[in-house]
């Protein structure tokens, strides 16, 4: 295609003389592609590659300290146990909400899928997906309002019960997974949604006339179907959740300790800057493994 | 069945709107404490009126926000000619060197430019906020120009040619009036995504410059009056109108041939 272009250019050329000479097809696709590669690698390759560097400093190279290049930073967890039950903590808070969203939103696609048409189904989709381009913060922060001690939720049971206690869950472990649920559910949908959105009613009709029960559509056809969609959602949502640090901090308070807030105390408060990028580049490890485990699937999942 | 399916979607748009509904409504409640029972009051909005911090923090993310659409969609859209209109060695490692901005948690991409920043002296407030907000952008709109492009067919521009327009105005008189709806999403997509941005402003902010979200998320953490659910709202709502208008103008999944 691209001689094609060229023949026309040099046939053009040719008849036109008012016409320049067009420049090879290398200059112009390396002028239009420099502005944003060099844009994305003084914003994100650099520092990544700055911060490796960092993470083998034995200190902040700012103060009077001799910096010496070290491994020490990457022993952290074996100097420092209690890193090992916090990064334990951050796992297990990533499982929960990735199991919570999960369950909740391969069901909520199927009830899109089997339970509603047309536009409908649009404007419900709209609905679920319009919370999830607002600001985390935000959201996270409406929480409060709901779970904390005479808050939305209290008033509500004391409606019902006027003499029960406060069923406040503010700053306990429950609250950041239901505030992370909230804020991840909606990929969860969409991804699943994708998945299931191609299926041919008649499959299910087809099983469902030969006698399968519910259970055995859900087994046999439903989940099967959807995998690909629980299993790029649930990889979506568990890379952020692991290397989060406010929602833990706002709806965690005390309890909230997990691998994003001391990542972000070593940059805010500690000031221990190798520590800090060694801690992220482990995550950055994880992360990457599981991207790797994944990758056949998610790609196939995006391909569409 | 169909009933119970619908009941639940229900369920989970209760559980998804609760939250911000109560949020919103006690930005209208007189007591600075939250308490119950109800009394409408604005007395809230107009504290923020009066609120000089929060109103140069609000005013700091639109100009942000602005730029980043800007300058976002502009190196995105021609990132995107090239790669879905050009056949070269190196493309499909250059398309996967978009997804770090995207993949990598934002508190590792945050942390690092805060040392790469502070290191080589380029140092934090607006022009290393915006450094930030633009790469985070970036790889949305390639995918949004990009999924453009796809119904944009490739033979109408090389008709122009042939018909003795050159390539530069061939893109500029036939693929980008068609084109137009996705860059404009593109452009809102950006912007929602500056607006948004509250981890890697948090590191990049400096006392004297910080943007909404920063601004919010101190005032969180140091005890809080309803000011900041009223300027919550309007953030809310503000994004909230992006993508709408975003999903009226770029149709995500419409892929019928635009001829």
């Amino acid at each position: 295609m691209q001689n094609d272009q060229l023949a026309l250019a040099q046939t053009r050329g040719s008849v036109d003389p008012r016409v320049k000479r067009p420049l090879p097809a290398w200059v112009s696709t390396t002028a239009l592609l420099l502005p944003t590669y060099g844009w994305l690698t003084l914003a994100v390759f650099l520092p990544l590659l700055t911060m490796l560097a960092f993470s083998f400093m034995s200190a902040t190279p700012m103060g009077k300290t001799p910096v010496e290049f070290t491994l020490k930073q990457y022993r952290a967890f074996i100097d420092q146990p209690y890193l090992l039950r916090i990064g334990f903590n951050s796992l297990m808070m990533g499982f929960w909400t990735t199991l919570f969203c999960a369950i909740l939103g391969f069901l909520a696609a199927v009830a899109l899928v089997r339970a509603t048409v047309g536009k409908t189904r649009e404007a419900l989709l709209v609905l679920i997906l319009l919370p999830f381009w607002t600001n985390g913060l935000v959201r996270v922060f409406s929480w409060t309002m709901v779970l904390r001690e005479n808050g939305f939720l209290d008033n509500l049971l004391h409606m019902v019960a006027p003499d029960a206690g406060s069923i406040s869950i503010l700053y306990t472990r429950y609250a950041v997974v239901l505030g992370l649920v909230h804020g991840y559910l909606p990929y969860m949908i969409l991804t699943c949604y994708i998945a299931l959105v191609t299926i041919d009613d008649a499959i299910i009709e087809a099983a469902a006339s030969l006698g399968a029960r519910w259970w055995t559509i859900l087994y046999k056809i439903l989940i099967p179907m959807a995998a690909p969609g629980l299993i790029s959602g649930a990889v979506l949502i568990f890379i952020p959740v692991i290397g989060s640090f406010m929602e833990p901090r706002i709806l965690g308070g005390r309890v909230g300790v997990t691998m994003g807030t001391v990542i972000e105390d070593q940059f805010t408060q500690a000031f221990n800057w190798p520590l800090g990028a060694s801690l992220s580049f482990t995550l950055l490890a994880v992360v990457l493994a599981i991207f790797a485990t994944f990758s056949g699937i998610l790609r196939r999942g995006t391909a569409g | 069945m169909k009933q119970i399916g619908r009941f639940y979607l229900i369920a989970i748009l209760v559980f998804l709107y609760t939250p911000i509904i109560v949020m919103m409504a006690m930005g209208f409640n007189e007591s600075p404490l939250y308490e119950l029972p109800f009394t409408f009051s604005t007395r809230w909005y107009e504290a923020l009126l009066a609120n000089q911090p929060l109103l140069k923090a609000g005013a700091n993310s639109i100009i942000i926000a602005l730029t980043t659409a800007v300058i976002a969609t502009t190196l995105g859209t021609m990132a995107s000619v090239a790669l879905s209109r050009r056949t070269f060695r190196g493309r499909s490692l250059l398309q996967i060197l978009l997804l770090p901005p995207i993949a990598i948690p934002w508190l590792i991409t945050g942390t690092a430019m805060l040392i790469f920043f502070y290191w080589s002296g380029i140092g934090r407030g607006m022009h290393a906020l915006l450094i930030g907000h633009v790469a985070l952008a970036i790889p949305y709109v390639v995918l949004v120009v990009g999924t453009g492009f796809k119904t944009v067919r490739a033979d109408l521009e090389e008709a122009a040619m042939s018909l003795g327009s050159t390539p530069v105005h061939a893109f500029f008189s036939v693929t980008l009036p068609l084109l137009y709806p996705s860059i404009l999403g593109a452009a809102l997509f950006a912007f929602a995504v500056s607006l948004d941005q509250f981890v890697i402003s948090y590191f990049l902010a400096t006392p004297g410059y910080t943007t909404l979200p920063v601004q919010i998320y101190s005032a969180i953490r140091k005890g809080f009056t309803p000011e900041i659910n009223a300027i919550s709202t309007l953030l809310l709502l503000g994004s909230m109108a992006a993508i709408l208008i975003f999903a009226r103008f770029a149709k995500p999944g419409d892929t019928r041939d635009k001829r």
